[in-house]
């Protein structure tokens, strides 16, 4: 029985599970996405014809309802002989507070037992109020299905206990998976490394259980500003402006309807007959 | 730069937009006839009957499209209840496309024992015309309440949209019952008060608006681009201001561009138009080539 609560159900039956991406080591080869594609049996694309971007390596350009990874690439050049390429394997956050999980009207978002978060294909009606709720663009319909999809943490291999398909496919182990008191040891341990090797603008995105969100189960080591990657510096759950929002709304409903009840006692005193 | 700018959009477009229409004036009607047949009188009758007739016939419509609009429209009821634990209900207070599922439901149904009943002074009908009135302006409302909560730029930037919506819903609502209900004959008393509801929405709606437009702060920049010159041109200008000057200058109001009720339509029309889709037109943060 599925139990509807705002955030964070029931304690998980398993430790938290999820990934640590060191895009320091990512080398764009898009192994992930193609392993994700394989194994969720994701159709392609304009009937499997390649569409080139036109303005840069990366042809999938972003995540949606039939790419559940996708490598970005983040191409800083100034010149032929002045950049660098940031790479980053991106895939749904998987947060501890979930917007799309809060907002979903059917139910169909639900948390795992892994501390996942994962959408019932067979439950959602496609109304994409997930996909307007996700702080970081994730969700996104696949007309195959005619549903909200995104990635699911292999919630179908973590249950006979194997490892999701785009780790086991990582050839540098950018993507690592396991309990998340673990990575995050792993990940400080990384981060220790890179500073003091001089990558000054090393920083860990997501991993901090007290930050937004209450942390996500899939979080990154950078080595920019978040927003170069293309993530919000502070995302936020859209329930944030319910409040203000429904008390402005009532706020007006009542100076509305007191406006016209006076307009309305106006009115028949206006066309009552005038006495002597 | 905001992080709603960092999301992605829900192409919520050509059913949306008509249904946020409809339900406001849908609403918007069904409370100004509730009044009515609580403080009203007799001559008031034929726009009561008309603003349930909207409001019921709205409702409908207002289904048909969210219908429409979903990925898979026959899992409609799953807004409703729960398909893998059933009969159990679907209900999330702290998710306005939850409880506005159940409230248009509501709403509906209170539009069509109003508008069975419209020839009756009895408690019980007074009682459903109080609780479908309430239940109106709630649907006028919600619906932009529904876009704060979300992470889109514009919606959620600002929480001024559903009191926005809501004020849309009245003068809307009130513009459709002098159209609707002239020809059935409603008294001239009730036609004038409708349009001083009519006149007082519009400047409130104006006064939201600014709101609405302030609160953004740095994302209102969006509004330097077609959207922009469509909220100015199409909703400040034709929807509000110019009906304005002809509410203020009756012996000016006549047909077409010159007809208030009209231009309010359209003005209400376009407001929803601007504001979901200059936000559906922004697309997630580019970041490759360089475009940091």
């Amino acid at each position: 029985m599925v139990t509807i609560t705002r955030n964070r159900p029931a304690a998980a039956a398993t430790e938290a599970m999820g990934f640590f991406t060191d895009t320091t080591i990512c080398i764009g080869c898009k192994a992930c996405e193609v392993a994700c594609k394989s194994w969720n049996q994701l159709p392609a694309t304009h009937g499997g014809v390649t569409e080139m971007s036109g303005d840069s390596y990366d042809n999938t350009r972003k995540l949606d309802g039939l790419h559940w990874r996708h490598v970005k690439f983040i191409e800083q050049f100034d010149g032929p002989y002045n950049g660098r390429w940031l790479m980053m394997s991106d895939v749904c956050k998987h947060c501890v507070q979930a917007g799309c999980l809060e907002v979903c009207p059917t139910g169909a978002i639900i948390r795992t037992e892994f501390d996942t978060v994962v959408i019932q294909s067979d439950v959602c009606n496609g109304c994409r109020a997930c996909i307007a709720a996700c702080p970081f663009g994730v969700i996104d319909m696949n007309p195959a299905a005619g549903t909200a999809q995104k990635c699911t943490l292999c919630y179908d291999r973590m249950q006979v206990g194997l490892e999701p398909a785009c780790a086991k496919a990582c050839p540098t182990d950018s993507i690592q998976f396991g309990p998340i008191s673990e990575l995050r040891e792993r990940a400080n341990k990384r981060l220790t490394q890179l500073q003091s090797q001089g990558e000054k603008r090393a920083r860990l995105y997501g991993d901090d259980p007290n930050g937004p969100l209450g942390g996500l189960n899939s979080f990154y080591l950078l080595v920019d500003e978040p927003e170069v990657y293309g993530l919000p510096k502070e995302p936020k759950l859209p329930s944030r402006n319910l409040k203000r929002a429904g008390a402005f709304s009532a706020a007006t409903g009542a100076v509305l309807g007191l406006l016209a009840l006076v307009g309305l006692r106006k009115n028949r005193m206006d066309s009552m007959p005038r006495g002597n | 730069m905001s992080d709603t700018f960092f999301t992605a959009s829900p192409h919520w477009t050509w059913f949306i937009i008509p249904y946020f229409f409809v339900g406001g004036i849908a609403g918007g009607a069904f409370f100004l006839a509730a009044l009515l047949q609580w403080f009203g009188r007799p001559e008031d009758r034929p726009v009561i009957r008309t603003g349930y007739g909207i409001a019921f016939w709205g409702a409908v419509l207002s289904g048909i499209l969210l219908t429409f609009d979903l990925g898979r429209p026959f899992r409609f009821w799953h807004m409703l209840i729960q398909s893998e634990n059933f009969p159990h209900l679907m209900f999330k207070s702290w998710s306005p496309i939850s409880f506005g599922s159940w409230a248009i439901l509501l709403f509906a149904a209170c539009a069509f024992v109003s508008w069975y009943m419209s020839q009756e002074a009895t408690v019980l009908a007074k009682l459903v015309a109080a609780v479908g009135g309430l239940l109106g302006f709630f649907v006028a409302g919600y619906t932009g309440v529904l876009l704060s909560v979300t992470n889109r730029p514009i919606w959620a930037d600002s929480p001024w949209l559903g009191a926005l919506f809501l004020a849309s819903g009245a003068s809307t609502g009130a513009a459709a019952l002098v159209l609707f209900s002239r020809s059935r004959g409603a008294a001239e008393t009730s036609l004038r008060w409708l349009s001083s509801v009519d006149t007082q929405a519009l400047v409130i709606e104006l006064i939201l608006l600014v709101l609405f437009v302030v609160s953004l702060g740095s994302v209102a920049k969006v509004w330097v681009s077609f959207w922009g010159l469509l909220l100015l041109v199409g909703v400040v200008w034709t929807g509000i201001l110019w009906p304005l000057l002809l509410h203020f200058k009756p012996a000016g109001a006549g047909t077409g561009f010159r007809n208030p009720a009209l231009m309010v339509l359209l003005g209400g029309f376009l407001l929803r138009v601007t504001v979901l889709l200059a936000s559906n037109s922004i697309a997630v943060h580019h970041v490759a080539a360089g475009g940091n």
